[in-house]
């Protein structure tokens, strides 16, 4: 009988996330694939597997099978290995990887790599946000004309009129992410932003304005996954994958009892904890998908570092660099920018730098454990994972 | 074609606001569904139509200023969580009022409106928006 293997991260590599004109979608995958082939010290014939993921390259650039497109533009096409997309809107990222890290647990691969990539300035914005649209219901709420931001906002009227919370404090979220960002040269915007900016910005869907909402990015991230007997045998060091947690909800925002509690989120974070054998007190740092910064504040209630309708009371020092508990040390979807199906596996190349101590500026002092969260749509899927340095 | 089927398909639940209902436990759906998420098998073959009074109440909303294609000329417009007096919540617009006059918890009622247009082949797409009860 085989048993379980435990599984590491052994190297990341990652494009400058941002509007890259002059970067195609395969350009971007394959530039991030050959930068984690090679942090992590591995000939390409080592990798036994492959996945791809993507939320809207079918949709924005009219090419499927990211998988092979990966695979054969990376020079792999010859050693013929299974190579296949991963999708979950914009949690496809951490789907990807998670599927890699069961290969790689079962024992069947030794080596897995993860390619997530979005390009998503190909087209004009506005048509690019009738594909975003696609994270919604689209038959019952994208087609009554309902945004991602709008239902984003509100989620945020509700809840900021049930706890009496000023706008402020998701605004505070998006000044934090700046910062850190500031300190990323692969994000997408490196300007500060202050609290004024970030409130008197251009509105999207009223109560949240263009400093509340994620941009559309182009960009690549990808990660090298590796077994115990691999990293044994080739004398590496990584960072371990300590728990993986997935759930889902209602596609629907209406469907759901609460239109602020992410009941993925909830179970997904309580999995991946239990799984991990943490509590959120050893938690180090958090990389949180705050697509609209409403979602990061319910996010640091739903993972339990706050309780319902309190997380504006962490969102000052706390959450900064070196606060208690660092929260989107990379920059956050705001700010690191939100390239979708790169997103998810973008969280685990912080946390791999982080773990590294190769995080620059942004570098969090002996992180013991790192929470990453990743989501489709208005919660419909959520992935957590705990990582830790091994 | 594709696109004309899914409306056509869609047309009798959305033009006059059709849902469903559980013959095993009466709960009713809007949008409608084909189990009941309580009765589970127990609710295969006991889905029926039901008819949806139109009335209902403001839960949450926002007014949106950055809009798809479909809705560059309705800009910027209401959009709502509306909970039904039947039970059910669903996503819409509210129109013909100043967004200043819509409150969280208001009574709204349905009507028979134009939603989308469809940019590239013109096609005009109807189905519920609600207006503010007086
Ligand atoms: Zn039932």
């Amino acid at each position: 009988m085989r048993t379980l293997s435990d599984v590491y991260i052994i190297g990341s590599g990652e494009t400058k996330y941002g509007e890259l004109w002059e970067k195609s979608l395969r350009e971007l995958a394959v530039e991030a694939g050959l930068k984690a082939v090679e942090d992590a010290g591995i000939y390409s014939k080592d990798i036994g597997i492959l996945y791809g993921s993507s939320s809207l390259a079918g949709s924005i650039n009219g090419q499927n099978d990211i998988g092979s497109l990966i695979a054969d533009f990376s020079g792999l096409a010859s050693s013929n290995i299974p190579a296949i997309r991963v999708e979950a809107s914009s949690a496809s990222g951490a789907a990807a990887v998670r599927e890699a890290y069961l290969a790689v647990r079962s024992g069947e691969y030794d080596v897995a790599m993860v390619g997530g990539v979005e390009k998503m300035t190909d087209i004009y914005g506005s048509e690019t946000l009738d594909m975003v649209g696609t994270i919604l219901d689209r038959e019952w709420e994208w087609f009554m004309g309902a945004t991602p931001a709008a239902m984003a906002a509100m989620t945020a009227r509700k809840y900021m009129k049930d706890f009496k919370v000023e706008k402020e404090s998701l605004a505070m979220l998006a000044v934090n992410d700046h910062e850190n960002a500031s300190k990323n040269p692969n994000a997408h915007f490196r300007n500060k932003l202050t609290l004024e900016g970030a409130m008197g910005a251009t509105m999207i869907a009223d109560p949240l304005n263009m400093m509340d909402c994620s941009p559309m990015s182009d960009g690549a991230s990808a990660i090298v996954l590796a077994s115990e007997k691999y990293v044994k045998a080739h004398k590496l060091d990584g960072i371990k994958i300590l728990g993986s947690g997935i759930s889902q909800d209602y596609l629907a925002l209406h469907s759901r009892d609460s239109l602020y509690r992410l009941n993925s989120t909830v179970i997904a974070g309580r999995n991946a904890l239990s799984k991990a054998g943490i509590k959120q007190s050893e938690v180090s740092f958090l990389e949180i998908h705050d697509s609209y910064s409403i979602y990061g504040l319910i996010e640091l209630e739903d993972l339990g570092f706050a309780e319902k309708g309190k997380a504006s009371q962490l969102v000052g020092d706390d959450i900064k660099l070196n606060g208690a508990l660092p929260v989107n040390p990379s920059g956050g979807l705001k700010a690191k920018g939100n390239p979708m199906g790169a997103t998810g596996v973008g969280q685990f190349v912080e946390a791999y730098l982080q773990f590294k101590g190769k995080a620059g500026e942004r570098q969090i002092k002996n992180p013991q454990y790192g929470l990453l969260h990743n989501m489709a749509g208005t919660g419909s899927t959520s992935l957590v994972h705990i990582v830790g340095g091994a | 074609m594709g696109e004309l089927s899914s409306i056509w398909r869609e047309s009798t639940h959305r033009y006059r606001l059709v849902g469903h209902k559980c013959g095993n436990c009466n709960t009713v759906y809007f949008p409608p569904r084909d189990i009941c998420i309580k009765c589970h098998r127990e609710s295969i073959g006991k889905i029926k139509e039901c008819n949806m009074s139109g009335k209902g109440e403001i839960v949450t909303f926002t007014v949106v200023h950055d809009v798809p294609p479909a809705f560059a000329r309705q800009r910027p417009y209401i959009m709502a969580l509306i909970r039904l007096e039947e039970g059910p919540m669903l996503t819409a617009q509210i129109v013909d009022t100043d967004p200043g006059d819509v409150e969280i918890g208001k009574k709204v009622s349905a009507v028979f409106r134009r939603i989308r247009e469809d940019g590239k082949s013109g096609l005009i797409q109807y189905g519920y928006k609600f207006v503010m009860e007086s």
